[in-house]
């Protein structure tokens, strides 16, 4: 069913649909993010954590400096993030600039990681402002340069001025190129969005518009991924679910650096959204030096005592 | 499916240490005291220390203690003194705040997240904010140099131990007052360590006397001529007796009783921050919350779906050991209690509601009661007119707000209420018409020292916290109405 | 077996959380009422004020943000600090007044009480100038008081510490921040009172200390168009008082002055009341 069955695609239905959502009390979701972070994940439920967010990181790599020799030691890294302890599972994804993507497709599949998407962010990433031209051909060479997954940005501009229906138009050009070659995650920019009902609002935008998963942020705006936030958007796919049977991913990223930020995410998952999220094809984490930290977590955890950076790759 | 189970995480017992036996603290040091009783873990039944059964005695001893203290010493003190010795206690409670959690946990059956996070900072904060008031006592609006009482005598519950503590003695010494406090049956080790907080911030012998015991001993307390202020919280039978026994006297009291609190949710609530705040509302502490949010009025409109997002809500409540930390809803604190939560519940299987609870594996021994809703519940329902004081919701509906209101009004209690709109004219008009001393719109359960606590009707009398909390300690607040 | 030689203090600015000297490399010898040397003291200029109010204004809107209880909590800390280097205020006031050390004791706790009485106030000033209003309608109409920003401040000469405290607490109790000129006579217990104020948890720029000359940056204080109040209980000279309203006048400044007695108006001199109107209906 077209959207669902929810919108038929023109604005004035997307406006009822929008406009009918509840509103979110900012201090209610704040303190229910803060109730979720006393959460004590500790031992054998902590191991489990661990091993769970290194499967769902996107080891990413979206610099303007990038290149060729980079770009491969990050895939290496993807695929065995601890070359002393071969049962660290590879992580999610890698995700790189479109240019980058053949690289990284062709040296994940020379160093065993054929099993790890690689994602492309696209349509003018970060900051979303070039011609629609322009975001097709983006998306167009990233897919066909190998890229698994699109991460794209939506038009925050026309959001924000309440043209609703450009960026919803927008997202189903784009779901529509990706086919079945390419899952399509759509970038709300929670930072430039502001308030938790506009982030409630695009979350349900984007996933009437065709989002298989709907991530925070870009990583070049803060905040990015606060837990209300994601809070905010795990309540959207829960109850998108409910309305369509239908599950959507979600995916936190920038400003995860360490564990403890890391287990703090799953435990939303688990109590918001339910453990049926818990899966790296549901839910992953955009991040670069969260992948250290785990690993040193991993180590204490393994042997007993606190780890060293020394004792951790540098990609 | 991946199961995300939370291994247990326990806090440590080892920073606490218990005595096998307590005496009264009285003058400035512990007695031996008489007629122990024991006390025990609710969340296991294990005995945690013996408590002495105050009696007419050791009552006589404190209440002279609290005078003789009184008339040399405190007010004599100028305002400046007493709010140091107030500040210095402020800050031991902050820095024994582990202690005091745990201690609070294993004697009261709540979870440590609970004391950890709101009962200990919330104590510190009440001396804190008092310490502040000791000498601005001129600025209170209750004229030039208001004069204290001299001795209140004080009786707290069970369900907030060290925080109800707090609530009674930081405004009457920061008021000029000393105290006899007495603090619950089935809960008095965090007062007994209070009283070690007294010692080490050296505060002068008499000004704070801890008597325990059990009815009997608030009685003797009450009845004793040598207290001018008597202040309670408690249910509102007993306050009402105490209401009684002080009538032949010249005797002020507080009285900080029961609740039926109505939570009411309108449509155009924010409804995911609403669900929190109904769970929030009733099982926060277990429910044993004189202002519980513990009858819920959806509007009729939106009661199904909110419904439907409470069960899933409510399957989230972990129930289990009060010392792990992830705990949520913690153990009743004694077995009478759970009698009567049973008794009241099965009232409403009787009359015809419905019970819904999540499924949850109870603990073998202690006390333990589901996150329990009924619903198809009215007003004629016992279950939506008594008091449970437990982890009970009680739903009923209603198409208008008016009618939302007269249901919610239609109570002989008035402690608190929450509104749950996004329209703040309606929040506005709904605080306006509800007959209740705190209301809370879009939230549930806050406090804080500055914000004034108490009831309209049959929820007490009198306001703590704030500057209407003063009123309750000094003599030029209150009228002489003989 | 030879004395042995103290480790000097060098005194210097407290702007923005830090201790510089002042950007001219100025300095002014502080002699004892003996006329003992005992230390030099930055003579700060106005480009010194200019980054002190930099400082207080990126640091005002965070300071203000904070919960009154945790204002409170900051400022007892320092008066905790205060307490603990109690000896060496009464040290710097010996030797810059010529009184006795039993003298100096008194001032010196008579200054921290005060910081206490102060601190009390943070979440109490409702009481005093918050309110509903009964206004003819459906409406709630309710009135707090707010801090206005930051405020400038110009220590009395004498009681150097006492002084001090009635210069700073009342101004930053609320949540505004302050530059204040500590009395050009005896600024050294001024310094140290900034190391406390360094050691206390409060945030950089809330507070910040130059010391230097009345006559050279009263006229900056009062035209700098960043400061949106001024204590100038520490200016005694009609004509300056005079040349500073006039020059404050620029952007109306609140410009006010007080005796020596511990009120909490002072407080509220450098708040602004807001009304707010919000209808009842359902």
């Amino acid at each position: 069913m077209k959207h669902y069955g929810l919108v038929d695609g023109t604005e004035g239905s997307l406006l009822n649909f929008l406009k009918g959502l509840p509103g979110v009390d900012q201090v209610g979701t704040e303190a229910r993010a803060a109730m979720l972070a006393t959460r004590s994940i500790k031992t054998s439920s902590k191991k489990f954590a661990i091993d769970l967010a290194i499967s769902m990181v996107d080891l990413t790599t979206l610099e303007g400096a990038d290149t060729p020799g980079k770009v491969q030691a990050l895939a290496s890294k993807a695929v065995r993030p601890d070359p002393t302890d071969p049962t660290v599972p590879s992580v999610g994804a890698i995700c790189v600039y479109n240019d980058m993507v053949s690289i990284a497709r062709k040296h994940l599949d020379l160093v065993g990681g054929a099993h790890v998407p690689v994602a492309a962010v696209s349509t003018a990433f970060p900051s979303g402002r070039a011609s629609m031209a322009v975001k097709i051909q983006d998306t167009t060479d990233a897919i066909n340069a190998g890229a698994g997954e699109i991460d794209m940005v939506i038009d925050r501009g026309a959001f924000l001025s309440g043209r609703y229906i450009e960026v919803f138009d927008e997202i189903t050009q784009i779901r529509a190129l990706c086919g079945d070659r390419a899952h399509l995650k759509v970038i709300l920019e929670t930072g430039e969005l502001v308030t938790y009902d506009n982030v409630r609002k695009a979350s349900f935008l984007a996933m009437l518009a065709g989002a298989d998963f709907i991530k925070t942020s870009t990583g070049k705006v803060a905040p990015a991924a606060t837990a209300p936030v994601v809070l905010v958007m795990l309540e959207a796919v829960r109850d998108f679910y409910q309305m369509t049977n239908h599950r959507i991913g979600v995916k936190p990223a920038g400003g995860i650096r360490n564990t403890k930020d890391a287990i703090k995410q799953l435990v939303l998952v688990n109590e918001t959204a339910g453990p049926e999220w818990l899966t790296p094809s549901l839910f992953r984490i955009g991040a670069s030096a969260l992948l250290n930290d785990l690993l040193m977590q991993r180590m204490k955890m393994r042997d007993g005592y606190y780890a060293s950076p020394t004792y951790v790759t540098i990609d | 499916m991946t199961e995300f189970e939370y291994a247990p995480a326990l806090e440590s017992r080892s920073i606490v240490t218990i005595k096998p036996q307590y005496g009264h603290f009285i003058n400035g040091a512990f007695t031996q005291g008489s007629n122990h009783f024991p006390s025990i873990n609710p969340s296991d039944e294990e005995i945690l220390s013996h408590i002495a059964l105050g009696n007419a005695q050791d009552i006589d001893a404190a209440v002279d203690a609290a005078r003789v203290a009184y008339e040399s010493t405190w007010s004599k003190m100028s305002g400046k003194e007493r709010g140091k010795y107030l500040y210095r206690i402020a800050r031991i409670l902050q820095e024994r705040a582990r202690e005091f959690a745990v201690l609070e946990t294993l004697d009261n059956g709540k979870p440590i997240r609970e004391s950890r996070d709101v009962d200990v900072p919330l104590a510190a904060a009440h001396f804190f904010y008092h310490a502040g008031w000791a000498d601005k006592l001129d600025y209170a609006g209750f004229g030039e140099s208001p004069r204290a009482h001299g001795v209140a005598g004080q009786i707290i519950p069970w369900n907030f131990p060290i925080l109800m503590l707090a609530w009674k003695i930081a405004p009457a010494l920061a008021a000029g007052n000393t105290v006899v406090l007495k603090p619950a049956e089935t809960t008095s080790l965090t007062a007994l360590l209070f009283a070690e907080v007294c010692q080490q911030a050296e505060l002068p012998a008499g000004v704070v006397n801890i008597v325990t015991g059990d009815g009997s001993t608030g009685a003797g307390l009450v009845d004793h001529p040598g207290t001018d202020k008597i202040a309670f919280t408690g249910s509102t039978d007993v306050g009402k007796a105490i209401a009684r026994a002080i009538a032949p006297t010249h005797k002020k009291a507080t009285l900080e009783l029961g609740g039926k609190a109505a939570n009411i949710v309108f449509a155009d609530a924010a409804i995911d921050e609403a669900v929190e705040g109904i769970v929030n509302g009733i099982f926060f502490n277990q429910g044993h919350v004189c202002c519980a949010g513990s009858r819920l009025l959806l509007q009729e409109d939106v009661a199904e779906e909110i419904l439907a997002k409470l069960k899933v809500r409510m399957a989230k409540i972990r129930v289990g050991n009060p010392l792990d930390k992830n705990t949520d809803l913690g153990a009743i604190n004694s077995s009478e209690q759970l009698q009567k939560i049973r008794d009241l519940s099965q009232t409403g299987d009787e009359e015809g509601a419905e019970r819904w609870s999540p499924d949850c594996i109870l603990p073998g021994n202690g006390f333990w009661f589901p996150p329990t809703i009924f619903t198809g519940v009215t007003q004629a329902h016992r279950i939506a007119r008594e008091e449970i004081f437990g982890p009970v919701l009680s739903v009923l509906t209603f198409r208008t707000p008016q009618e939302a209101i007269d249901k919610a009004n239609n109570t002989p209690y008035g402690l608190s209420a929450g509104v749950w709109s996004e329209k703040g004219s309606r929040i506005l008009w709904a605080a306006q018409q509800l007959k209740a001393g705190v209301i809370w719109a879009n939230t549930f359960n806050k406090f804080d020292p500055a914000s004034p606590f108490g009831g309209y009707k049959e929820s007490g009398w009198g306001r703590e916290g704030g500057r209407h909390g003063l009123t309750a300690y000094l003599k030029e607040a209150e009228s002489n109405n003989e | 077996m030879s004395e042995r030689l103290e480790v000097k203090k060098t005194y210097k600015l407290y702007i923005g959380g830090s201790f510089p000297r002042s950007e001219s490399g100025r300095t002014y010898e502080i002699r004892g009422k003996d006329g003992a040397f005992i230390a030099n003291a930055c003579l700060a200029s106005r480009k010194d004020l200019k980054d002190a109010v930099v400082a207080a204004r990126s640091a005002q809107a965070s300071w203000a943000g904070a919960t009154a209880y945790n204002r409170g909590q900051i400022l007892y800390r320092i008066a905790e600090m205060m307490e603990g280097r109690r000896d060496q205020f009464i040290n710097e006031i010996c030797a810059a007044d010529g009184i006795s050390p039993k003298d100096a004791a008194k001032e010196v706790m008579a200054a921290i009480d005060r910081w206490v009485w102060y601190a009390g106030w943070s979440d109490k000033l409702s009481v005093l100038a918050g309110s509903t209003n009964p206004v003819a309608g459906p409406y709630y109409n309710f009135t707090i008081p707010e801090p206005m920003g930051v405020v400038g401040s110009i220590a009395p000469e004498e009681h150097s510490l006492l002084g001090l405290v009635d210069a700073i607490a009342p101004i930053i109790v609320s949540g505004n921040t302050c530059i204040v000129l500590a009395s050009s006579r005896a600024p050294l217990s001024a310094i140290t009172f900034a190391e406390v104020m360094a050691t206390s948890d409060l945030s950089h720029g809330v507070a910040n200390v130059l010391t230097g000359q009345k006559k050279e940056l009263a006229p900056w204080f009062a035209s700098h168009m960043d400061i949106n109040g001024l204590d100038i209980s520490g200016v005694d000279e009609p004509s300056m008082i005079s040349d500073i309203k006039t020059a404050g006048a620029q952007n109306l400044k609140r410009i006010h002055s007080f005796n020596g007695a511990q009120n909490p108006q002072r407080i509220l001199a450098f708040m602004e009341a807001k009304t707010i109107w919000h209808p009842i209906g359902v």
